[in-house]
């Protein structure tokens, strides 16, 4: 086990950062925190790298309790989110930094840069100064630097944060293939969800201080544990309802809910991802699983068509998204009468915090 | 885009530009009535009484100038003792301006806006206050005047240990092992190093003063009308000038390259040298510049502690005041003159270095993210 956090708590003033966070990080994977802000993310990660320190709790590495270590012991490589690459040094010297401290030879540091400019394709820029570098140069010679010492860790916070859309993609596809490449443990935080599920090999879900679900990509996609990382991976439709005897009945739906076979009227609320409706002009006789609507918008640009649709005696808009072929099937306009029916929906019953979107 | 590029490229559109300027443009009168107003007002204020000194300073001729700043004893005297307190106030202010700089750049702290309110407080005191203030408290009717008075150096041991356990709880902690496990012995102590080095400090100089009397006994130590009492009222006088040209300059860069630093295995000590001093070094020669240029010319808080004697505790404007007063115009001006040229050497140097310090913040070029010509 690469790195293991156990119970460790951090509070800033009144402010609970983290709540008694465990962790397993496994030698060699590629790991997302992911969560709003002000979820921990970032101050988990300062704790990891040794520029925050827990008030409780332990950080251990590879068999040593490093909870006290002072940053520069830890052998981590940290790259921020806005690069602070040292801006009075070259691409080179900012790449050596690392090794110069610790008093490596010339000559050594000089065949490790030439390495790692090769290695961040940049051979050639080595002479240039970081305002001369692009948004995403500067990133990738961030990158270098913390790596040129060899870190036992890779830890990045927002690596992509400051990069515009295109650059930011490009970048999440060379981290992926540099980690299959050098395999270091890597630790990144994004707030960005499509992010965290394209490039870690594990994510962590993380809210108010605490952990709500770790697992692979599909894992936290596909079965969310909890109703927060429900809404927080992607768009999601919220019906209030309860359970009672198995049986849900979310507004004029009613659902089997073998799961909450001894609820008794608890309410409950169900979610559905937009893309989980199944959508037709008439209720084919599918009794009480279909519900009516109206269309109040419709977006049809690219591979989906959205909608905007709207109960009758509800204000709530449901959102709903259909493929192409079959919007061009169904024939629909704005205003048509439509049927719904959620073909998967994830139901939490008992639901006590609020959760806002 | 300048005006140049825009008519090189398309001549309408330059017609147009200039059509605007020209609404945007105030009369004619109020244009050259303005530049008219503030050239006057330094012309009088600061270009004629500039070039009077000089003027008046060689008015017998350049021997005369000469002998005036050098054959005269006093004189001379009072040029040494001012590059004598200057520089010790400079340097005291170097250090205590980057470390108020770092503090308050740095950490939050309780107390952390009273230290920001109180580095300008010699901005707002009078100087001559100042001064009082300090003959306040070290003058003969002070209330540690009958001390220094009686037996002053007796205070000498007490002081150099406090220095030297200062010292050395710096060094222990620049010096202290990283990895806690590392931490034995008597790293293992953080206060037990301080503590001991000024005890055996003490003892050694107690032993010393009591049998081979490294300073007078029973003898003054004078602060007031003496060096000691120059060096603090100027000091003082002058602490804001390095603190408030690098707390901005701090708070610019930010924390993140030291942090970044400190992640890649420098030592506290080596941050400092190699990102920190870096990063505000045009901001810290800035704030020595006008440090030093307000120190040599420190007037009031100087006048009071000095005492005005001639040939012991007068410095360059006191001893200018001094000849003005005996009618010695020529002398009185020679000695202006040399402070006059100081300030316009300050002036030079501030300007070439302004041209710099807003740069420092994003040099060499700016660290916004750009986001054009990739080739990732």
């Amino acid at each position: 086990m690469s790195i293991l956090i156990n119970g460790v708590s951090k509070t800033f003033g009144s402010f609970k950062a983290l709540d008694n966070v465990n962790l397993e990080v496994p030698d060699g994977s590629l790991l997302a925190l992911l969560g709003p802000s002000g979820s921990g993310k970032t101050t988990l990660l300062r704790i990891i790298a040794g520029l925050e320190i827990a008030d409780s709790g332990t950080v251990v590495h590879q068999n040593e309790d490093i909870t006290h270590h002072p940053p520069r012991d830890r052998k981590v490589g940290f790259v921020f989110q806005h690069y602070a690459l040292f801006r009075h040094m070259t691409v080179a010297e900012n790449i050596g930094f690392g090794l110069r401290m610790r008093k490596v030879s010339k000559a050594k540091i000089e065949e490790r840069v030439r390495e790692l400019l090769q290695l961040i394709r940049l051979e050639g820029l080595g002479s240039r100064y970081p305002g001369q570098l692009s948004g995403g140069q500067r990133q990738r010679v961030a990158l270098a630097r913390s790596l040129a010492a060899q870190p036992r860790v890779l830890l990045l916070d927002e690596p992509f944060g400051a990069l515009d859309a295109k650059v930011r993609q490009e970048l999440r596809h060379w981290l992926r293939k540099l980690h299959k490449e050098i395999h270091v443990t890597s630790i990144f935080v994004t707030h960005d969800q499509e992010e965290a599920l394209e490039v870690a090999d594990k994510v962590v879900v993380m809210n108010e201080g605490r952990i709500e679900q770790i697992g692979t990509p599909e894992e936290v996609y596909d079965h969310p544990k909890t109703p927060f990382v429900y809404q927080f991976l992607g768009n999601v439709n919220l019906f209030h309802g309860r359970v009672h005897n198995g049986r849900a009945h979310i507004g004029g739906l009613e659902v089997e809910a073998p799961e909450h076979a001894d609820a008794v009227h608890t309410p409950a609320v169900a979610y559905v991802r937009p893309h989980d409706f199944e959508i037709s002009k008439t209720r084919n006789g599918g009794g009480s699983s279909w519900f009516e609507a109206t269309i109040d918008q419709l977006l049809a640009v690219g591979p989906v068509a959205r909608l905007d649709l709207k109960r009758p005696g509800s204000d709530e808009p449901i959102q709903a998204e259909i493929s192409r072929d079959q919007y061009r099937d169904l024939d629909l306009s704005e205003g048509d009468k439509v049927f719904i029916r959620p073909r998967r929906l994830k139901l939490f019953a008992g639901e006590e915090r609020p959760t806002g979107t | 885009m300048s005006t140049d590029a825009i008519s090189q490229k398309a001549p309408a559109a330059a017609a147009a530009a200039a059509k605007i300027r020209k609404a945007q443009q105030d009369p004619a009168l109020v244009r050259w009535g303005l530049t008219f107003l503030a050239l006057g007002v330094i012309g009088i204020l600061v270009i004629i009484p500039v070039i009077n000194v000089f003027t008046v300073a060689f008015s017998h001729g350049v021997g005369v100038y000469f002998d005036n700043l050098f054959a005269n004893k006093d004189t001379f005297h009072a040029i040494k003792l001012t590059l004598t307190v200057v520089p010790i106030a400079v340097a005291a202010n170097l250090i205590f301006g980057i470390s108020a700089a770092w503090a308050i750049a740095r950490f939050s702290f309780p107390g952390r806006a009273l230290l920001t309110a109180l580095i300008d407080l010699p901005f707002a005191v009078s100087p001559v206050v100042a001064g009082l203030s300090f003959v306040l408290i070290f003058g003969l009717q002070g209330y540690l005047g009958p001390f220094l008075r009686e037996d002053g150096y007796s205070a000498m041991p007490y002081l150099v240990s406090a220095f030297a356990a200062l010292i050395s709880g710096l060094v222990y902690f620049l010096l202290l092992p990283g990895n806690p496990n590392a931490r034995t012995g008597i790293w293992r102590y953080p206060w037990a190093a301080a503590i001991a080095v000024a005890v055996i400090t003490f003892a050694v100089l107690f032993f010393l003063q009591q049998y081979f009397q490294v300073w007078p006994k029973k003898e003054s130590l004078k602060v007031i009308f003496a060096i000691p009492g120059l060096v603090l009222a100027t000091a003082f006088v002058t602490f804001p000038f390095v603190a408030r040209e690098l707390i901005p300059t701090m708070e610019a860069v930010g924390s993140d390259e030291e942090l970044a630093a400190v992640t890649l295995g420098a030592s506290g000590w080596q941050m400092f040298w190699h990102v920190t001093i870096p990063n505000i070094k045009w901001g810290l020669a800035y704030g020595i510049i006008l440090c030093n240029a307000r120190a040599m010319g420190e007037f009031g808080a100087v006048y009071v502690v000095s005492g005005h004697i001639a040939g012991k505790t007068d410095t360059m404007p006191l001893r200018i005041e001094k000849l003005f007063q005996e009618f010695n115009l020529e002398g009185s001006y020679a000695v202006a003159s040399v402070l006059t040229l100081l300030a316009i050497i300050t002036l030079i140097i501030k300007t070439r270095l302004e041209r710099k310090v807003p740069a420092s913040a994003t040099a060499p070029g700016p660290m916004k993210p750009n986001t054009n010509e990739e080739d990732v």
